[in-house]
């Protein structure tokens, strides 16, 4: 075989393979290199002054190069753009040495800043396979990552839902529970409020389930109005409504907003030309009255002190402690005769 | 049948004809508005409940349906994916015929739950060709008569394909090639320009 048809079955089988005379200068390269660079800066130019070899450091001298017979290579063109590539050097007989180099992983953007097709990889090179899965896996994860904004924005959406009251907008008892927890986890001080509403029935009674409707909507609207953005404000019956106030243990300062409160509720609401009028008992407690916070414990001893509020004849605002627990016989006895109806 | 392959034939009908048409399609077949999750698998009676739906939709045999489906898959802008993926096969129509025979592995280990019928490229010399599809579904040998179709556009070759049809397990579809590079046809980069949309 004569050099010139060697150089032709190499150039089929490894195109991005290199001769080098005994002095190091590149003869020959293959049909792919030659892409790279042109002619001028690949033939008859001294290998290390086309590429700089980063591993193994120091190779000055051709006679080094020549040595790395076995090793994995790793170097870089020495102009712009610095390409880099694995490779491979094999000494001929007439010791004079063949290289051939592949793109490592920079394979992609070799591919893209050369320009380079099918046709300029061996048929057996795998790499137009691996580019393949790249764009194949990259259409499948943009496809995944799609799906999952879908999914995530559903249960963002259905989360919200599950924990809002529907006509009020408010968050409903799941929602006020699931807090609770949490301030009582995180060891939390706060008020809590238990508000019912007077005469709302008599509101339903008298101009139907709409007036009654829109009645519950001005009421979220007054207590949403009167609290602070991180209170929460929960509807957690028909005309029951609970308010926990993060940080706000002072009980003077929640007795004037639940009279505040009450004050806004006693405001006539219109509703198709009628005038409905209510007004709401509260029955309130802190977190300073418990040693340790007890999530249940408390909501019965706001309802508790709510239930002491109607006795006492409606709009009116107490606190819960254990004297009025103890007191509260009376208020007992007119729970026992059903007078409250919601409780 | 996998979500890519229903959702393919929701896209198709959106772009092809419109978000009005796939509405009819969706409400008739009972599938639902919001159609196909593309990562998502789907009974099979439902594809073809689609399908079907469609075909009477646009007054036309399944068949042709199932055709211009396939051509809709590699010559649309809006499903580039396809047709580049495609392109790996090959430099020229000929090369592309041939990597038919790896179509299933190929998809396979894009993603491993995709099921595809299985080609078989058979050659009878002078240039002509017999493509059997194998696959448990029957009627997607149109989808692949389409998909040849709209590739032999893409790499500019001269063919004659046709449809010689069904017999149990498999379809047959005869291909004649004139000229694997009869035009240019359109360019392949190998790797895709960073952000372009897959």
């Amino acid at each position: 075989m004569t050099e010139f048809q060697l150089g032709q079955v190499l150039d089929q089988l490894i195109p991005m393979h290199l001769c080098l005379n005994v002095s190091g200068d590149i003869t020959h390269a293959g049909p792919t290199l030659m892409k790279l660079r042109p002619k001028g800066e690949l033939i008859g130019k001294p290998f290390l002054d086309v590429f700089r070899l980063r591993r193994p450091a120091g190779v000055k001298h051709v006679s080094e190069l020549f040595n790395l017979v076995g090793q994995k290579l790793y170097l870089r063109f020495r102009s712009e753009p610095a390409t880099s590539f694995k490779g491979q050097i094999v000494k001929t007989c007439d010791e004079r040495a063949l290289l051939n180099l592949s793109f490592g992983i920079s394979v992609l953007d070799c591919v893209r800043e050369y320009g380079l097709t099918i046709a300029d990889f061996a048929p057996t090179d795998l790499t137009v396979e691996m580019l393949y899965l790249v764009e194949a896996k990259t259409a499948v994860m943009n496809e995944l990552r799609k799906l999952n904004n879908r999914l995530q924005s559903a249960k963002t959406v259905a989360e919200e839902q599950a924990l809002s009251d529907t006509l009020t907008g408010l968050k409903n008892r799941r929602a006020m529970d699931h807090i609770l927890a949490r301030k009582i986890e995180a060891n939390r001080r706060f008020g809590l409020m238990h508000l019912d509403l007077d005469f709302f029935k008599d509101v339903n009674d008298t101009y139907g389930h709409a007036a009654g409707d829109h009645v519950l909507q001005e009421v979220a609207n007054v207590l949403v109005a009167e609290t602070r953005l991180d209170d929460t404000v929960a509807r957690v019956g028909g005309d029951e409504f609970v308010v926990l106030f993060p940080d706000m243990t002072d009980a003077a300062k929640l007795k004037i907003l639940a009279q505040r409160i009450i004050e806004k509720l006693e405001r006539p609401i219109t509703f198709n030309g009628a005038l409905c009028r209510i007004s709401a008992s509260i029955g309130a407690t802190t977190s300073e009255n418990y040693e340790s916070l007890n999530a249940e414990k408390i909501l019965a001893d706001a309802d508790f002190a709510l239930y002491a509020s109607k006795s006492k004849g409606r709009a009116q605002v107490t606190f819960f402690s254990e004297t009025l627990m103890g007191e509260d016989r009376s208020a007992e006895q007119m729970k026992q005769k059903g007078l409250r109806p919601h409780h | 049948m996998h979500g890519l392959i229903n959702r393919s034939i929701q896209c198709f009908v959106q772009d092809t004809y419109g978000a009005q048409v796939w509405a009819d399609v969706a409400v008739s077949s009972n599938i639902g508005l919001p159609g196909f999750e593309a990562m998502l698998s789907y009974d099979d009676s439902l594809t073809y409940a689609v399908l079907d739906a469609i075909a009477v939709r646009l007054s036309k045999p399944r068949d042709d349906v199932m055709e211009d489906l396939g051509t809709y898959l590699v010559s649309h802008g809006n499903v580039v994916a396809v047709r580049r993926l495609l392109r790996f096969g090959g430099v020229n129509f000929v090369e592309f015929l041939h990597s038919l025979d790896d179509l299933q592995d190929r998809a396979k280990l894009a993603v491993p739950e995709l099921d595809i019928p299985r080609l078989e490229l058979k050659d009878n010399g002078k240039g002509n060709f017999t493509l059997f599809s194998h696959w448990v579904h029957t009627g997607f040998g149109h989808v692949a008569l389409g998909l040849l179709r709209g590739m032999a556009d893409d790499y500019g070759a001269l063919v004659f394909l046709e449809y010689e049809g069904a017999e149990p397990g498999f379809e047959k579809i005869s291909i004649s090639v004139f000229e694997s590079d009869f035009s240019e046809g359109r360019a392949f980069d190998l790797t895709q320009i960073a952000g372009e949309v897959a």
